[in-house]
């Protein structure tokens, strides 16, 4: 995680221009899509892209940052959505469970839940997917060409609760997807 | 781990039943296009937030709405001063029998008294949801605090025998025999008590309700179990015609029993609605899922066995103790397939209430099962000890060959074959041996028998079939999914009635403009819809076959209905399959777009066959754990359970649910319970970060094995259920295990390595 020194005394011309409390412009990229919100700035990303950009893939399970449900990328890192405010991921990508498919064609880990029936009601699955996809890409279900370890998957899968608890299933459908991506 | 073959993705028409077909909504869960109830955005949608008591009884002494009524965005405030009364109370009745089901006979905002906390004392609605939510903060609530009781130490001495329990469904005391004479033969005994913390349901999706009002008529998207409970409720606390009300649900984000029934939060909406003349949609924080659609209620049960030195029951005694709410009876039914799983002549069971201020309690997954089996078959496993038999042995000697309460046969069981296929799964040879130790780690075995009821239909189930000129076809019933996979698996019904290829059948369920079936409750969700579907979609095939018939263009004209069947998705006469037409044929040739008939299945068809026979679905749970031997740390290692479902409409989809179950157990056993602080009457971890449910790392392999039975009785189908039968028993297998790795017997719920130390 970087962190931002607060600008020294006198230094205000270069601190960013205080804005808020009432709404403000908020430009997101969401899946490769410019938006640009009108929002408060203690909007969370999760508020921003459910209520603003109409993207209702991620879930609001806990509004805790308990669950994972609400889990998507900024940049290529997995966040909770509903524990960062919108307005810190100006200019940057966001990628929701919406912008997983490409063109139509689903993605290798949402396949393979298909296929391993890994889920139930689906309502953690937009962010059992989110989080999936960046622990293969992390690293956690083996190195290209290895098997991977399904304890390892488990433990980093553990901040995404399935209430249905279909969770081997889930393991085993990433551990089928990591082997194709 | 649950084997997951690829699956025949098209089966030959008529053999989709059974079959492990993916789901038919796998592709909108995958790719976030699933819509949910706060998915939904009717336009000019305003949001609803609630502010709770914070204490636990009393009285609102005065209410301050300025400052939220100031604040940016706010469209209106609600309190018990301005909210509208409601029309009428409805009486408690879970939603299964299909009419008004509210979760409790307590309608919030009416007057200042406060009777639990968390109980709604306004609610707010603005154009957003962050200003709702902010707006409730700034309401200020002055209270004139009365002492409340919320825990049983706090309220035993005033505990009850109440007449019935359970919306009235169930007596309070029910006896067979002579139990002081059984008790008085008996040449072992066992008696030991057992405590279980409160538990709440948590489903990921907290309850949400979208309402809107269009001409005169109320639109509600509802998160629930059944949408025609939610609309029979609301019209009568609403005071509106049942015809007046539409209510949705097409997905729902788990229940495990919050959803099952009626709570207040959907007619808060809709009278927000009303009032402020735009929709409006109340979602409830996770906060305020812990006090807003009931709990599983904190309880005591004592079991006292009776046996014989062989074994054989001679006495039984179940008596429960549980908080309930001052304004309901209620209590899980935790005593009724216990007294029935073994056979034994003498028996009593007593349910005990004490009135606290807490709402009213209500079903979650496994309801009454999941706590009376862990009682008995805890205490099961501590006879076992005590006359030195193997536990299986044990409860093999006390098989009921027929229902101990009633006499009747079995419409089928099973359990022997569970008994046998789940011991060879695990290994239960290994527990004759002493107990294994592998370094720190205590190694033991247990299992405990699983049972839950099944439930005939109060009132008819019914569903509508449509074929069309191309050939597809379209079944409907207004029963939600949550998660059951009853999409996909009644489109294996219909298809298989209809003779038709699966893909080439939809399901449409969750919303009240379909044919009517009750709330998918009580693992009863297969069998009625299933066979209000099987119904539909045989008076369809049948209708068509007879159109066929009488039809001069036919080539199947004048032949008699038994002697056409149904052979690759045509009409054709059975024994001359090349004769024949498909339905499209039949519909196209005469103009028709399509033809449709309904099914109807209730309690006029079940007199015959479901009154002679008693109805328990059956199974049998193994775990292996293993015990840190200085720290007490419980892990488990293996979960085996083998059920007999009777007849199971999608392999895949019983099986992932089995297995949910299973693992709700574990749950049950080792890490779930919601703390009352007793002072100020409040839950304490009102989060999924405090409350603790199985991750994916708890998880230890399971196995689900299915046994095969074959059940006229129950249904056309013979289905019996999957929903609550893999969490019944679980627990008490566990425990068993760990008296088994320790010698010690764990009598309360979760488990915890301080009861271990």
């Amino acid at each position: 995680m970087t962190t931002h020194k607060p600008a020294a005394r006198g230094q205000a011309a270069t601190a960013p221009p205080e804005r808020g409390p009432g709404p403000v412009p908020v430009p997101l990229i969401v899946n490769d899509v410019p938006y640009t919100l009108d929002i408060e700035p203690r909007v969370s990303l999760l508020s921003a892209l459910r209520d603003g950009c109409g993207l209702t893939g991620a879930k609001r399970g806990c509004d805790q940052g308990t669950c994972g449900a609400c889990t998507v990328w900024v940049e290529e890192r997995r966040v909770l959505s509903c524990l960062t405010l919108a307005i810190a991921c100006e200019g940057r990508r966001v990628t929701t469970v919406e912008g997983l498919a490409q063109g139509g064609e689903l993605h290798p880990m949402q396949e393979e839940f298909i296929a391993h029936d890994a889920f139930q009601c689906g309502y953690c699955t937009p962010g059992q997917l989110m989080s999936a996809v960046a622990l293969v890409r992390e690293g956690h279900a083996g190195a290209p060409g290895e098997e991977a370890d399904p304890a390892e998957i488990s433990e980093w899968m553990s901040g995404n609760l399935c209430r249905c608890a279909a969770y081997p299933h889930l393991t085993a459908a990433i551990a089928a997807a990591a082997k194709r991506m | 781990m649950t084997a997951t073959a690829p699956p025949a993705q098209s089966p030959p028409a008529g053999e989709a039943l059974g079959r492990p077909l993916r789901r038919a909504d796998g592709r909108e869960k995958t790719t976030g296009t699933a819509r949910y109830s706060g998915d939904h955005a009717p336009a000019g949608l305003t949001h609803a937030a609630l502010l709770g008591a914070h204490i636990a009884a009393g009285r609102i002494r005065a209410l301050d709405t300025t400052g939220a009524l100031a604040a940016e965005g706010v469209r209106a405030v609600f309190t018990h001063e301005n909210l509208p009364r409601i029309a009428a109370q409805p009486p408690l009745l879970p939603s299964l029998a299909g009419g008004p089901a509210p979760g409790q006979t307590f309608f919030p905002l009416q007057d200042p008294e406060i009777h639990y906390a968390g109980q709604p004392v306004a609610m707010v609605v603005a154009d957003t949801w962050e200003r709702a939510l902010h707006a409730t903060r700034l309401i200020r609530v002055d209270y004139e605090e009365a002492p409340s009781a919320t825990v049983l130490d706090q309220i035993r001495h005033t505990a009850f025998e109440p007449e019935k329990i359970f919306g009235g469904l169930l007596p309070g005391r029910a006896t067979r025999g002579d139990l002081a004479a059984g008790l008085e033969r008996a040449e072992v005994t066992v008696d030991l008590t057992f405590t279980y913390a409160a538990n709440h349901q948590n489903p990921l999706e907290t309850c949400t309700t979208t309402a809107s009002w269009e001409g005169g008529r109320l639109f509600l998207y509802d998160s629930a179990q059944g949408p025609a409970a939610t609309q029979h409720t609301l019209a009568v606390l609403l005071g509106l015609p049942h015809a007046d009300i539409r209510v949705d649900s097409h997905l729902v984000g788990g229940s495990f029993g919050c959803k099952a029934m009626t709570w207040a939060h959907p007619a808060l909406a809709a009278l927000a609605a009303r009032e402020t003349g735009s929709p409006v949609r109340l979602a409830l924080t996770r906060e305020q899922m812990f006090t807003s659609c009931g709990h599983r209620e904190e309880q005591e049960q004592r079991v006292t066995l009776g046996a014989l030195r062989d074994g054989r029951l001679v006495a039984l005694r179940h008596h429960k103790l549980s908080p309930t709410s001052h304004f309901d009876d209620w209590a899980e039914p935790s005593l009724e397939a216990a007294s029935q799983l073994y056979a034994c002549e003498n028996y009593e069971g007593r349910y005990l209430l004490a009135r606290a201020h807490t709402m009213t309690p209500t079903f979650m997954r496994c309801p009454g099962e999941a706590t009376g089996l862990f009682a008995l078959e805890s205490a099961m496993d501590e006879l076992a000890q005590r006359t030195g038999l193997d536990p299986l042995e044990l409860r093999r000697r006390n098989h009921a060959e027929r229902d101990p309460v009633t006499g009747k046969p079995w419409s089928s069981k099973g359990l022997q074959e569970c008994y046998a296929r789940g011991a060879a799964l695990i290994g239960w040879e290994r527990r004759a041996a002493p107990p294994a130790r592998e370094g720190d780690w205590l190694i033991g075995l247990g299992m405990a028998t699983a049972a839950y009821p099944i439930v005939p239909p109060v009132n008819p189930q019914r569903a509508k079939a449509r074929v069309f000129a191309d050939g597809s076809a379209l079944v409907q019933a207004g029963v939600a999914e949550f998660g059951t996979g009853a999409t996909t698996a009644m489109a294996q019904v219909a298809a298989d009635a209809l003779g038709l290829p699966v893909d080439a059948c939809r399901f449409e369920g969750g919303s009240t403009d379909l044919p009517n079936v009750s709330a998918a409750v009580g693992s009863m969700g297969a069998s009625y819809t299933g066979a209000a579907v099987h119904a539909a979609a045989t008076a369809l095939r049948a209708q068509l076959i007879a159109q066929a018939i009488a039809d001069p263009e036919s080539p199947l004209h004048g032949a008699r209905a038994a002697d056409v069947t149904l052979a690759g998705g045509r009409m054709v006469l059975r024994d001359r399959p090349e004769t024949g037409e498909s339905y499209a044929q039949l519909l196209r040739r005469h103009m028709q777009p399509d033809a449709e008939a309904t099914g109807s299945w209730g309690p006029a068809d079940l007199t015959a066959s479901g009154s002679s026979h008693a109805m328990l679905t059956f199974g049998a749970q193994f775990a292996e754990v293993a015990v840190d031997a200085d720290l007490g740390v419980i892990r488990v290692r293996r979960l085996v359970g083998a059920f007999a479902p009777g007849r199971v409409l999608n392999a895949r989809m019983a099986a992932n649910q089995l297995m949910g179950g299973m693992l709700w157990g574990l749950g049950q056993a080792l890490l779930e319970r919601t703390f009352m602080d007793p002072a100020l009457g409040r839950w304490n971890n009102t989060s999924l970060g405090d409350y603790l449910v199985p991750v994916n790392a708890d998880v230890p392999e399971v196995t689900v094995e299915l046994v095969e039975v074959h059940d006229e009785a129950v249904n056309p189908l013979g289905v019996k259920g999957v929903g609550e039968i893999g969490q019944a028993g679980t627990a008490a297998a566990l425990a068993n295990a760990v008296h088994h790795a320790t010698g010690r017997r764990l009598t309360r719920l979760p488990m915890s390595l301080e009861d271990l130390l």
